[in-house]
């Protein structure tokens, strides 16, 4: 139950990106076809996932035994870093289909703010890591969710005649302006 | 100067080095900024303790108490020539809209809610952010939690108007099954 | 280099290369923090003394560094320098250190401060880095101000925390909330784009 409140406000109530603002770049940079937009959802909801274990085994393993929490931001970045070239070596030995697939994101990852900022809100809330885990597979999926959703408007919108003033980046927010606002209505959910 | 090779040793040692200056120079900013940090949370916690309980003459916050069962709660006995006069909780509550609440809830020996003071939130500016603002936390005042709460919510924000009064009848709760006020 | 240029470097972050109106880089921050314009001008200023910091210290050492381990050195230089802001705005600006929170430790993986590391510090001077981390850093928080100051007038009717008469008391809330930082945004950048239009034609 507990495990289903935290999914719930990560996926729709607190949506990563239309609520908390993370993952903007990627939000906007990788979401004018639906197809790559799945890619980096995937991308992210694996790196996610794997980040959050990996920061959560630093923080609590090493750095607040040895009294350095104040090296958490340095710690974190390079953990995150590293761990997505491993997992782009990795993916590229064990499967070459699926880095096919997701390779291409991998490095665009490494300066998603969502990874790092998932990171260290886990460790902010004091979340054990069965919690981090489920709360970072929530906020990838709502990452996923608004990403794919806001793919799909923005396919319709290639043949729509828009005010010059108004093309590229200036429609683009509007749109998510709209797209949050629709997602307060999930407010109150949980 | 020439540019350094990209040999294996290179790397390494420039690695190590810019990571060693680096801890270094956090390790020496910490060590300035800590004290202050924590002597401003101390600050802060006496400053919120005074807010809600009437006055007393003892060193509430060295007098701590954590509830076995509620690790995340702290109680704090305010005591006047001996006698105790009333208790300050620490209570977070994450039913907030926006995440978790912190608040300090002040009961006095009666029973009746001395003062509430918000310590932390993120609740939605000019909405749930209201729980900060004086109407809201004076209504509270007087009042039993151990009877039922008679609170307006804030319009338009049910949810952290109900978190607030949800986390200030369970710090009374907490209170009552620690011995409450002694 | 020339007083003229160095000009140029320093003043081309605040319209023609705007990182946020025009690059849009930094969008995490710009959309998250700017409910109010002191948030804004806040984490502007913030990024700026990391920018500076960062740039200055590798345009200094850019050739020891060798080619291969360059990124990884950029970014503990940046994170070093963001976790000094962080403690020190904590220990001296508590309340706006709370208001900003998650988005300091964050200004690590802003794109603007790593881009400016790699496009223009490691093939620079020092003087020269320095005014473009400058120019850069005023620049983001000039956008971050401005948008912090009309989500501010419109959401809750104030500007720098001053009551404006009237829609103090009957605010357009929407502007506050996350939608309205997206709807704001829109609007600035198309109002930059056309005025940047008018000028360059």
């Amino acid at each position: 139950m507990e495990y289903l409140i935290i999914i719930i406000s990560a996926v729709l109530v607190n949506n990563i990106v239309l609520s908390q603002f993370l993952g903007i770049c990627p939000f906007l940079g990788v979401s004018s076809r639906v197809s790559t937009a799945v890619g980096m959802g995937a991308a992210v909801i694996f790196v996610m996932t794997l980040a959050t274990i990996a920061t959560w085994l630093i923080q609590h393993l090493i750095l607040v035994p040895l009294g350095l929490a104040f090296l958490q931001t340095v710690a974190f970045i390079l953990v995150i870093a590293g761990l997505v070239q491993l997992v782009e070596i990795v993916l590229k030995k064990v499967s070459p289909a699926l880095y096919q697939a997701l390779g291409v994101f991998l490095p665009l990852i490494t300066t998603n703010c969502a990874i790092l900022g998932v990171a260290i809100l886990v460790v902010g809330r004091e979340y054990n890591l069965a919690q981090g885990v489920v709360f970072a597979i929530g906020s990838s999926l709502g990452f996923l969710l608004a990403l794919y959703i806001f793919a799909g408007i923005r396919e319709k919108m290639d043949l729509v005649d828009i005010p010059r003033a108004m093309r590229g980046a200036p429609i683009s927010l509007v749109t998510a302006g709209l797209l949050a606002l629709a997602f307060g209505g999930f407010a109150g959910l949980v | 100067m020439k540019k350094l090779e990209s040999t294996l040793p290179n790397m390494f040692i420039v690695l190590t080095l810019i990571a060693l200056i680096s801890a270094a120079a956090l390790g020496a900013t910490y060590g300035v900024t800590e004290p202050i940090l924590a002597e401003q949370a101390r600050q802060r916690r006496i400053q919120a303790v005074s807010e809600v309980v009437p006055a007393f003459d003892n060193q509430p916050t060295d007098e701590a108490i954590t509830p076995p069962d509620n690790p995340s709660v702290q109680l704090f006995p305010a005591r006047r020539a001996g006698e105790a006069v009333g208790a300050a909780v620490q209570i977070s509550t994450g039913a907030g809209y926006g995440g978790t609440i912190e608040l300090m809830v002040g009961f006095g020996s009666d029973g009746t809610v001395t003062g509430l003071s918000v310590l932390r939130h993120q609740e939605t500016p000019g909405l749930g952010a209201r729980i900060t603002q004086e109407g809201f936390r004076s209504q509270f005042v007087g009042q039993a939690p151990a009877d039922e709460l008679q609170i307006d919510g804030i319009t338009a924000a049910t949810i952290s108007s109900q978190a607030v009064i949800a986390a200030v009848e369970r710090a009374w709760q907490i209170l009552e099954s620690t011995g409450g006020i002694r | 280099m020339s007083s003229v240029t160095l000009t140029r470097e320093f003043t081309k972050g605040f319209l023609r290369e705007n990182p946020v109106f025009v690059l849009l880089l930094g969008m995490c921050p710009t959309l998250g923090v700017t409910s109010s314009a002191i948030n804004g001008l806040g984490m502007g200023l913030a990024t700026t003394a990391v920018l500076l910091g960062s740039n200055i210290v590798i345009a200094v050492v850019k050739d020891l560094i060798p080619d291969k381990v360059r990124i990884p050195a950029f970014i503990v230089i940046i994170a070093s320098f963001v976790t000094i802001i962080d403690l020190t705005m904590a220990a001296f600006l508590p309340p706006l250190h709370e208001q900003l929170g998650l988005f300091i430790p964050l200004i690590v993986v802003n794109c603007i401060i790593l881009g400016r590391a790699e496009a223009f510090a490691s093939r620079n001077t020092l003087v020269a880095s320095a005014v473009d981390g400058l120019g850069m850093g005023l620049g983001f928080a000039f956008a971050l101000t401005l948008l912090g100051a009309i989500r501010e007038f419109l959401g809750a009717g104030a500007i720098f925390g001053l009551p404006v008469p009237f829609l103090f008391d009957n605010p357009i809330l929407i502007f506050i909330m996350p939608p309205g930082a997206f709807i704001a945004l829109g609007f600035l950048i198309a109002v930059v784009n056309t005025l940047r239009e008018k000028a360059g034609a």
